[in-house]
């Protein structure tokens, strides 16, 4: 089957390439772009490993084919900290032992990311129920939680 | 050790080592690999549960354009049954490979049968179809009550029950009988004013780690083969793979990527021999990875188990006699973990009378794999539902009931020795002044507590320490990390060393780069590993004393090290590390310290969990609304990483009493394999985890570490199944305690 | 002497609660006791972890013992 040519914008950088009608954001990103940041836990939209943005909205790019992004706007773990150092919510989760074994923390940042950006101040229900779709299976949810709730505050604090 | 060291490093909260990378995503785990010329592989698995392999038929998949490589049993070299070391315990090298590809028999739904290497992934998963086999079905065995009938269908006809006098004159499906004992439970239970007894069921569960296994291969006939996967244990996956493929261990090189969570289920191959053979056959680097459902259906899970407890007390809370029972799912191959749920059961309590009996029961299922404290979850928790149960007989407080009865030092076990000294009254005491425990429990809800124990294990370290010219090092290690052990690697060198922890950095080395070690597992790796990396720093200060004294003309004993300085106590000199450092090619050569041990010593983890959970009467809906969890650390190397453990052990386990288990149809097979309908919690199911550590030193270990993966898990199924029960005033028995199973407890009584 | 302490499945094989043995180093104890009850496999033995006064040594062979421990043979005990 012919590849088709998508063009798009990953991390605000211009990005072609060509994909196959039933690849995945997800496939297209790891094993295409070499963007392997994103993870893939189920590849069925259940655990959040592969959180993304798309035009702005919190998608798992595991449910998105390849060639919906065409002139689409995606934002990846990888463009989370700026070439500076590392993004406020980056630096809470390391100071607050937020990770174990790290495979659901990049789709954990994008997600909070996205969170703070639609709600600057949740609470903490508010940020467990924006990240139910966000599996983890080694912390128990406590520090990554709290690590949202002091990234929240001092991106208040700073803005 | 002694009881009060002064630290300088350790108890701090650093930031993690590895830890920039993996909040950037460029931390590359097993499925992050890809090599020039990489090709991918897939498995075909049985849709039966149960049956003989009567053909199969490779022939149009190896014809296809797009197939590169097929491979099936036939392809491994000939293998006798042996009992090899295998991720955390041994295994029969024959069972791992017909777990790794069937051979003549299909013994679960999931079953590996073939695999195919074609250019893409898609490729690879659409020719799996062109491959035929031909089955002839067998009724599956689905659970330990049908598998120990006299009449049932017999797995392996070569599988005789071990732990009788005399050898069985059938095939069972009892793989082995243990009974331990010591006193008279008889005497005892005579003894005894209330006695309960209850029977239990607890489900199949699997680890659950967001990471599927994945590997990425490459086969050489010249030597020099690699392994590239995510697993507990590089070299026990080079041990295993390299014998089912007849290799030599030099051979091999597997390096371990980073791992997406493991809990015990990373410690046995499934891929990685069969993508060596499809590299080997096609002559490419060959990736596989598995699909969430393959995960689900052919890798882990833990052992069901159906269990009984009977315990005798006196009134004033003395308790005379505990007698316990139990079967365990081994799944399809024998080796569940009967053995220490038979040993853990009552080690939480000093009493002389005790006698529990367990079998090793083989089930169409997956193999079991080890789940953090393996074996221990099940049998605990019946222990502690009836001890609950006892201590509200008696009108008694749950923990005075337990610190009248509390393991300690010179308890005896009925595993063999007494117990050095533990730290299970400093936390039933820490539980009991909690602020959880001194709260009034909101109205409508309920409560449940109980203890956990785990032996922890040692075992085999390799590590070297390198210092570099400018005073830094590096810690090559054979650990993998799975929640933060480089940061308190680099702490205790640290601590030696006497410079600041960031000046250190640890690597995972592959299996060429260390002597063996063994895997991360059995909550050993802070503790052993730890132990190896204390051992190295100090030959490093040794060496770094000598140079000194050399230099001065004095003799290492007249030279102190303290803050990364050596002195001459004997004169006015002075070198920083640094110095010493930068100056050793003129000294005799750079400086390392290197430590390969066996370490002994491990000293048990107890904990302690309290539990409130309300419960929707309608619905039958649990919610957990307070949750504290307290364990003895030993010493807590970094404290946030320690909580970490009792927190995730916890909610492991509050997910395995509310809503885990595996739903079979009447086929045998799963229904359920994948996360929206085997539900692991999610971060709006949970309040926060409170946490205390409590630290009683372990005297076998320089700074008194006694693991603390493991036993969090164990409480959990006991404190939530009671609080349950506390809530809507019904014994529960069987977990989990998920909607229907409540609701009908509700309804029925 | 050092005094072995047998679990009750060794003492199926035994028939004793416990002996007191001369040699000093692991594998030594390991070959006195097998040659006193016949029924206890020495390779099965060495299988077998140990606690030496309390101390848990998973893959014992040359530990030495004091003349007044207590010696314990224990399954080997993996982990997750």
């Amino acid at each position: 089957m012919a590849k088709t040519h998508v063009t798009t914008s990953i991390n605000g950088e211009p990005q072609e390439f060509l994909c196959e009608p039933g690849d995945t954001l997800l496939d297209v990103l790891r094993n295409d772009l070499n963007m392997t940041g994103t993870k893939e836990g189920c590849g069925s939209g259940d655990c959040g490993a592969c959180s993304v943005t798309l035009n702005g909205r919190l998608v798992c790019s595991c449910l998105v084919l390849g060639v919906e992004v065409e002139g689409a706007e995606v934002g990846t773990i990888e463009g989370v900290s700026s070439g500076d150092g590392l993004h406020v919510i980056q630096e809470k989760f390391l100071e607050h032992a937020a990770l174990q074994c790290g495979i659901c923390t990049p789709g954990i940042i994008v997600s909070t990311k996205a969170l703070l950006e639609e709600n600057p101040n949740p609470t903490e229900e508010e940020a467990r129920y924006y990240l139910a779709g966000n599996l983890c299976r080694c912390t128990g949810y406590d520090k990554i939680i709290r690590a949202v709730m002091d990234s929240a505050e001092t991106l208040r604090g700073g803005a | 050790m002694s009881e009060a060291q002064e630290f300088k490093y350790i108890g701090q909260r650093t930031v993690r080592p590895d830890g920039f990378d993996k909040v950037t995503g460029r931390a590359a785990y097993g499925a992050d690999l890809t090599l020039p010329g990489m090709i991918w592989g897939k498995t075909l698995r049985s849709p039966h549960a149960h049956a003989k392999i009567r053909s199969i038929d490779i022939s149009k998949a190896e014809a296809h354009p797009d197939v590169m490589a097929v491979a099936t049993f036939k392809d491994f070299v000939t293998l006798q049954s042996e009992s090899i070391a295998a991720g955390e315990g041994s295994a029969d090298v024959l069972d791992l490979a017909k777990n790794c590809l069937a051979d003549d028999k299909v013994l679960y739904h999931g079953h590996a049968i073939a695999a195919i290497a074609a250019r893409t992934e898609q490729a690879a998963k659409d020719a799996l179809s062109l491959i035929e086999v031909k089955y002839e079905l067998l009724k599956p065995v689905m659970d330990v009550e049908d598998a120990m009938k006299e009449d049932a269908v017999v797995l392996h006809d070569d599988m005789f029950t071990a732990g009788y006098e005399e050898k069985p004159a059938r095939a069972s499906n009892i793989a082995t009988r243990v009974e331990m004992k010591m006193g008279d439970v008889d005497a005892g239970f005579a003894d005894a004013d209330v006695i309960v007894e209850r029977e239990f069921r607890t489900p199949t569960a699997h680890q659950g780690y967001i990471e599927p296994h994945a590997c990425t291969v490459t086969y050489d006939e010249d030597g020099q083969s690699m392994i590239w996967c995510c697993t507990q244990g590089h070299f026990d996956v080079r041990t295993s793979t390299a014998k089912v493929l007849g290799m030599e261990l030099s051979k091999l090189k597997v390096v371990a990527s980073e791992i997406g969570g493991g809990f015990g289920g990373k410690t046995v191959i499934y891929q990685e021999p069969v993508a060596l053979i499809l590299s080997k056959k096609s002559g490419r680097p060959v990736k596989m990875v598995m699909d969430r459902d393959e995960v689900f259906i052919a890798t882990g899970p833990t052992s069901a188990a159906k269990l009984k407890a009977k315990v005798g007390i006196k009134k004033d809370g003395t308790i005379t006699a505990m007698q316990g029972w139990m079967a365990y799912e081994a799944g399809a191959f024998k080796g569940s973990p009967m053995m220490p749920g038979v040993m853990t059961m009552f080690t939480p309590y000093d009493c002389p009378n005790v006698l529990v009996e367990g079998f090793d029961v083989v089930v169409n299922k997956s193999k079991v794999a080890a789940y953090r404290a393996p074996g221990a979850p099940q049998a605990e928790y019946a222990a502690e539902m009836v001890i609950n149960e006892l201590a509200e007989k008696l009108g008694m407080d749950p923990i005075d009931l337990r610190l009248k009865n509390a393991a300690k030092e010179g308890t005896q076990t009925i595993y063999g020795p007494k117990l050095k000294k533990v730290g299970l009254v400093e936390c039933l005491e820490a539980a009991k002044n909690s602020p959880h425990y001194q709260s009034a429990l909101p109205e409508g809800q309920g409560r449940g507590l109980a203890a956990g124990f785990w032996f922890n294990v040692g075992g085999q370290s390799s590590v070297t320490v390198n210092m570099n010219t400018d005073g830094t090092g590096t810690i090559v290690e054979g650990s993998p990390d799975i929640g933060g052990s480089r940061a308190s690697m680099q702490m205790m060198a640290a601590e030696v060393l006497q410079i600041e922890p960031k000046h250190l950095k640890p690597i995972i080395a592959d299996t060429e780069n260390l002597p063996y070690s063994q895997g991360t597992g059995g909550s050993r790796t802070t503790f052993a590993t730890g132990m190896a990396v204390i051992e190295a720093s100090e030959k490093v200060v040794a060496q770094v004393k000598e140079r000194a004294a050399a230099v001065w003309n004095v003799t290492a004993e007249q030279v102190d090290y303290a803050d990364g300085v050596v002195r001459n106590t004997a004169g006015e000199d002075s070198m920083t590390l640094a110095e010493v450092c930068k100056g050793a090619e003129k000294t005799g050569g750079q400086i390392s310290g290197s430590a390969n041990i066996n370490a002994r010593g491990a000293g048990p983890s107890f904990a302690v969990h309290i539990c409130d959970v309300a419960v929707d009467q309608e619905t039958g809906k649990v919610d957990v609304t307070r949750y504290t969890a307290i364990q003895d650390a030993g010493k807590a190397i970094h404290p946030g990483y320690v909580e970490g453990q009792l927190q995730g052990g916890a909610v492991q386990g509050i997910g395995w009493a509310l809503n885990e288990e595996y739903i079979f149809n009447e086929d045998g097979v799963m229904e359920n394999p994948g996360f929206l309908d085997y539900r692991i919690p999610l971060a709006s199911d949970l309040p926060m985890i409170e946490t205390i550590i409590v630290e009683v030193p372990n005297a076998f270990h320089p700074y008194g570490v006694r693991g603390v993966g493991e036993s969090g898990i164990i409480p959990p199924l006991g404190a939530v199944g009671y609080a349950v029960g506390n809530a809507i005033d019904r014994k529960v028995e069987e977990l989990p305690c998920s909607p229907p199973r409540v609701l009908a407890l509700i309804q029925n009584g | 002497m050092a005094i072995v302490i047998f679990s009750s499945e060794l003492q199926k094989l035994t028939g004793e609660e416990q002996t007191q043995v001369k040699a000093i180093v692991f594998k030594d104890i390991v070959a006195e006791i097998a040659n006193q009850y016949p029924a206890l496999e020495h390779d099965a033995l060495m299988k077998m972890a140990v606690a030496i006064d309390g101390e848990i040594i998973h893959t014992p062979f040359l530990e030495k013992v004091a003349p007044d421990s207590e010696v314990h043979f224990l399954y080997r005990i993996s982990g997750g």
